[in-house]
């Protein structure tokens, strides 16, 4: 059984459909890679599995559990989902510390020391013990999101969401983030990207999903995706991507 | 480290241009505050003027019943400031609340708003202090409570706004990152949102606290002497206008820390946005 399962999921935005009759499917243990052109629903398709969008039609299950049942409580399937966004979105008036021990302490109801002594081991894990008590603005864009993916991963979820985590970050800050998502998988962390990042699709992927009209067009291992792409629509997208020098 | 020789004449240049900018302020301020005090010394009714509003003596006699009412008006700010502050925040969360089972709350909360901000204060403080004692109730407060909570629902209505600017500026990705680690609403406002908020609207929420300041005196006309008050009593006795210049010194000096709050906390704030 799958740890995600997306069965003909629909989003609208007004008239505009964003996510037409999508089928999606995440294994335990996997990493899978959302590829496709701005606006072909990469990010839309992230919000809606964390309830942060509402579907127009179609079903989520995590663990067998309908979660897009209007009865489930979001708060508890939130939970077990983390996301990380694009601009981080760190909360500016708290430290680091305190920004990754909030949902532990409060969400989880750890101990307030355990969970200290959670956030520094993470903390040092990524290398950014010493920024324990700095707010995020003293911290570069690479550092901030590495706090960002330890704050979701402090409370244990089920499956990690990175939306474009790195497409807000100065080329030289990249790779830092990108090591990071790498010893994850090592972990055995259960992730889906959204990811502009081709050649970091390549390497850390287990599978790529090639998004195209709001569903999932073409998928499979990295190796086979870019290198003998089967669909139209897909070369068309690759080629697009290697005149851009950027696979 | 020896500086090169075109950093050592940009340190020369630009200190003889500190001093040179200092002698141009204090000469300027000199000549300034001369003209002034000819021009209001020369004038033909100086000294009946001086008389009437300057006389010594009449300040000395009238500065204890003043101060009496200065005390009055401090401890009004403190209860009413707090009440307001509270109600106003109260308020502002309820029309932020979400869902059809809320709508009589937020129609409530709203219609207080429009209400409160609208109606002068004059004439809720008669309202409150001569009509509900009309109604001769059991357990009434004192005419000064009364008055109190007029001023407290009147501020309330603007601080409440305030606070609804604060919350509405907080960006969307910040609730949707507090939700997505499994907080809930009430948390998010508690964590999150509220106090980034409330630090961004410091500065207006302090502003309308010194505001607050010169009108909690209005509940003088329900009975209660206030330093305004007092000085107007001195001044029936003895038909000289001195006692209202002591007061409005002392108002000055009572408003003058909070004013200065208020400015550091805007600086600060300033600098923290850049």
């Amino acid at each position: 059984m799958s740890l995600l399962a997306c069965r003909g999921v629909r989003k609208l935005f007004g008239d505009h459909v964003v996510l037409d009759g999508l089928d999606f499917d995440v294994a335990e243990h996997e990493v899978v890679a959302l590829i496709g052109a701005s606006g072909s629903g990469k990010s839309t398709l992230l919000r809606c599995v964390n309830l942060l969008e509402e579907l127009d039609d179609g079903t989520i299950h995590l663990d067998g559990e309908h979660i897009t049942d209007p009865r489930a409580d979001p708060d508890k399937v939130r939970q077990r989902i983390g996301i990380v966004f694009q601009a981080y979105n760190l909360f500016p008036h708290m430290t680091v510390l305190e920004n990754v021990v909030l949902a532990p302490v409060r969400v989880h109801g750890m101990p307030r020391q355990a969970a200290r002594d959670l956030a520094l081991e993470w903390l040092g894990r990524v290398g950014l013990a010493e920024k324990a008590g700095a707010y995020p603005d003293r911290l570069s864009g690479g550092q901030q999101q590495r706090v960002a993916i330890v704050r979701a991963l402090v409370n244990s979820p089920r499956l990690l969401l990175l939306d474009e985590v790195t497409s807000a970050l100065d080329p030289e800050l990249v790779g830092e983030v990108l090591s990071m998502i790498r010893d994850l998988k090592s972990d055995g962390v259960t992730m889906v990207l959204a990811t502009h990042e081709m050649g970091f699709a390549r390497q850390v992927a287990d599978r790529v999903c090639f998004l195209d009209g709001g569903r999932v067009l073409e998928q499979g291992p990295p190796e086979k995706v870019f290198a003998e792409p089967v669909e139209a629509r897909t070369r068309q997208f690759l080629g697009r991507i290697i005149e851009a020098g950027r696979l | 480290m020896s500086l090169s020789p075109a950093q050592l004449d940009r340190i020369a240049y630009r200190r003889r241009q500190t001093l040179l900018s200092v002698l141009v302020a204090a000469l300027s301020t000199l000549v300034l505050g001369v003209l002034l005090v000819v021009a209001v010394t020369g004038a033909p009714g100086w000294d009946r003027v001086r008389e009437s509003f300057l006389d010594p003596q009449v300040a000395r006699d009238s500065l204890p019943d003043v101060l009496r009412g200065l005390w009055l008006n401090i401890r009004l700010l403190f209860f009413c400031a707090v009440g307001a502050l509270a109600l106003g925040l109260a308020v502002a969360l309820l029309r932020t609340l979400r869902g059809p089972v809320f709508f009589p709350v937020r129609l409530l909360a709203t219609g207080y708003t429009y209400t409160f901000r609208g109606l002068p204060l004059i004439i809720v403080l008669y309202v409150m202090t001569l009509g509900l004692p009309g109604l001769r109730l059991q357990g009434m407060p004192s005419t000064l409570v009364l008055g109190g909570i007029a001023l407290v629902v009147t501020y309330s209505g603007y601080l409440a706004e305030v606070f609804r600017a604060g919350i509405e500026s907080v960006h969307p990705s910040q609730l949707a990152a507090a939700r997505s680690l499994g907080l809930t609403y009430r948390q998010t406002m508690r964590f999150v949102v509220l106090p980034q908020a409330v630090r961004r609207v410091a500065p207006p929420l302090l502003n309308d606290t010194v505001a607050l300041q010169k009108d909690v005196g209005l509940v003088s006309l329900a009975g209660p002497i206030d330093a305004v008050r007092a000085a107007q009593i001195h001044t029936a006795e003895t038909f000289n206008y001195t006692p209202y210049i002591v007061a409005g010194v002392l108002f000055v000096l009572l408003a003058a820390p909070l004013i200065a709050v208020t400015d550091w906390v805007t600086l600060r704030a300033a600098r923290r946005q850049s």
